[in-house]
């Protein structure tokens, strides 16, 4: 009984205390250190990070230590951290341009300037458990090629050089581009708010409704114009000093989709465009990402909506946010019961009138 | 966790974001019943374990504040207990269980029996704050609805309910009009309490985290459940007493105590319940 009358306190120091020994296991085993997840494990690191909305790989590995593996409860923990850091400005806008890439595919064209580069991807690997790591972890060293520390031009500049694209809109001011974190969704959203939204949302949540899209439930038809993964440097400007330093070096995956066009007689026809951008790499939510963002910008680019769940602003930015949906789902667990009671006694007297009414 | 109260500010958020709530409570307390959109924070709890309120309290929180914490009606429930803990650390009030020596009461799905004063304020967990949000799943549409006071939906479903169960089949989260104009919804708390939002004297505020929203009823202000002349509203209740303190006017836990399914009734409000012992 979780409502043992005086124990609850106790009870709960208990839970915790057993908790911290099953996160711990087998004591004759050795304690999983935060350095090896957080060079082993990065690409659970990049998903906390993207969901957290907060780039640290340090914490990231932390809150996975100490979510014993579960990500979405270390991705609350990084956002319960998140949450009390003050905010100190806006950073520059990144220019992925000035990727250094260590991959950078596009699906559109059979070679690119630059070159198609695959990077560490599991695309081509077969699927087959490699029992080797079971017995011995010795791997050799790998050195990438020169081809990897070069900036290449987006891919679908080439289309916009020719003017068969749309061209990006950017925000010109820090009102265009709202924080999610320090103002409360409000629907409509413009596109930089939803973007934003996407990136923090749940990857598999996005996934789902990315999939929808391409089985018919708001089709867009997508290529992969470009899809990339590397480092790209963070600036931010010192009020004081007056110039642009750099503060950070992250890891993203941007992927920029090339969707079916639209005109009409007097407006020649256009591709369009879907965004994905994310921390980490983490190029399935990335795909993901740029699908959903093209599904929800039917109305300004004037086509009718289907109706299609991914095409709903407010479905799915209400339902993508991990955290908030698996505290929500899961607080049916928490006591009830006085509601409960209330139900009892409602469908009880019901059930006595319409008996009474049968018998009458 | 060993985190001492000084790794945290005050009642653990900032200034600027308890600034920020209180600005929202205050148009609240301006517009009765009114939903009042406001930048909910991660806590370190989840959403749906009573962010909301837990925000409200730690912005109205003082050092001078005692805090009573209750979960469906009782101080021990485990929800209760860990949000109890939560601000013995990082506000470090006084706590009580005694309802009439509380300044600030944070409760979900009840209000406690005692009548409760004017120097003392009640702040609800709200899990959906919105009334109309299972008639119409659309923040877009419930909010013109509001501004239009355009409730007709939620009488037919009222009017339904007698037609097709011969009652309103609501038991809790029953709908109220605050103020002669907002509908809302009084937080997952059953009918019986209804009644005793009416002209209470403390502050009334309601909490919704993961909504992010605030709302609330300032002390005194009509608050009326909504009802038919014919099908007027009724508060009720286990038609039984309490077997611990011998209660009749009181809303009943139902426990069963035996593997025969024997019932006992006891009072859902523990500090009442204790009071009317001794």
């Amino acid at each position: 009984m979780y409502v043992a009358v005086k124990g609850g306190e106790r009870a709960i120091d208990n839970a915790h205390r057993w908790l911290e020994d099953e996160r711990r296991g087998d004591r004759k085993v050795t304690d999983l250190s935060v350095d090896q997840i957080k060079t082993q494990l990065s690409l659970s690191i990049a998903k906390v990070m993207a969901e957290g909305s907060l780039f640290d790989p340090e914490l990231a590995s932390l809150a996975i230590k100490q979510a014993r593996g579960d990500l979405i409860e270390a991705i609350f923990l990084i956002r319960a951290y998140r949450t009390t850091l003050p905010r100190f400005g806006v950073g520059q806008p990144i220019n992925t341009d000035k990727m250094i890439a260590k991959r950078r595919i596009s699906a559109t064209f059979k070679d690119i300037p630059g070159g198609q580069l695959l990077g560490p991807t599991f695309d081509y690997t077969h699927r087959l458990l490699d029992f080797k790591l079971l017995a011995d972890g010795s791997i050799d060293e790998f050195e990438p090629g020169k081809d990897t520390e070069q900036m290449f031009q987006h891919v679908t500049q080439f289309l916009n050089n020719e003017g068969i694209i749309e061209t990006e809109e950017t925000s010109s001011s820090e009102a265009e581009s709202p924080d999610l974190t320090r103002q409360p969704l409000e629907i409509p959203a413009n596109r930089a708010l939803r973007l934003q939204a996407l990136t923090r949302s749940d990857e598999g949540f996005l996934l789902g409704m990315a999939y929808s899209t391409q089985r018919g439930f708001g089709r867009n038809h997508p290529f992969v114009g470009e899809l990339r993964i590397g480092l790209i440097s963070v600036e931010f400007e010192i009020p004081e000093i007056g110039f642009n330093i750099e503060i950070a070096e992250i890891e993203i995956s941007e992927c920029e989709t090339v969707n079916q066009f639209l005109g009409s007689k007097t407006h020649p026809p256009k591709f369009t465009r879907g965004y994905g951008f994310v921390f980490g790499q983490s190029e399935r939510k990335a795909i993901s990402m740029a699908l959903v963002d093209r599904a929800l910008r039917w109305k300004e680019l004037g086509e009718v909506s289907d109706g299609a769940p991914a095409q709903d602003e407010e479905f799915v930015l209400y339902h993508g946010d991990n955290i908030q949906a698996t505290g929500f789902v899961e607080h049916i667990k928490l006591p009830h019961y006085v509601d409960f009671q209330a139900e009892l006694e409602l469908i009880r007297k019901i059930r006595k009138t319409a008996f009474e009414a049968k018998k009458g | 966790m060993s985190n001492s109260e000084e790794d945290f500010n005050f009642a653990y958020l900032d200034e600027q974001t308890k600034r920020m709530i209180r600005r929202a409570l205050i148009k609240a307390l301006c517009i009765p019943g009114y939903q009042v959109p406001f930048a909910s924070r991660e806590m370190p709890m989840p959403y749906g374990w009573g962010t909301g309120g837990v925000q409200v309290t730690a912005a109205c929180l003082q050092e001078t504040d005692v805090l009573k914490v209750i979960d469906q009606g009782s101080d021990d429930t485990t929800n209760a207990v860990s949000i109890r803990k939560f601000f013995e650390r990082v506000a470090g009030v006084k706590t009580t269980e005694n309802t009439g020596k509380a300044s600030v009461i944070q409760t979900r799905h009840r209000i406690p029996e005692q009548v409760l004063s004017e120097d003392q304020i009640l702040v609800y967990q709200v899990p959906i704050p919105e009334p109309l949000r299972f008639l119409e799943p659309r923040e877009t549409e419930t909010r013109v609805m509001h501004a239009l006071e355009e409730y007709g939906l939620m009488h037919v479903k009222l009017y339904e309910d007698i037609s097709i169960n011969g009652e309103i089949s609501t038991a809790y989260a029953y709908p109220v009009k605050v103020n002669d104009r907002y509908i809302m919804d009084p937080s997952p708390t059953p009918k019986f309490d209804n009644p005793k939002m009416n002209f209470c004297p403390a502050i009334q505020l309601f909490g919704a985290g993961r909504e992010q929203r605030i709302y609330a009823v300032p002390p005194y202000t009509k608050v009326i459940s909504l009802d038919f002349e014919d099908y007027p509203f009724e508060a009720s209740r286990a038609e039984k007493t309490c077997e611990i303190c011998g209660a009749t006017n009181t809303y009943l836990d139902e426990v069963v105590i035996d593997d025969k399914g024997t019932r006992m009734f006891s009072c859902s409000d523990s500090d009442y319940c204790n009071s009317q012992k001794s």
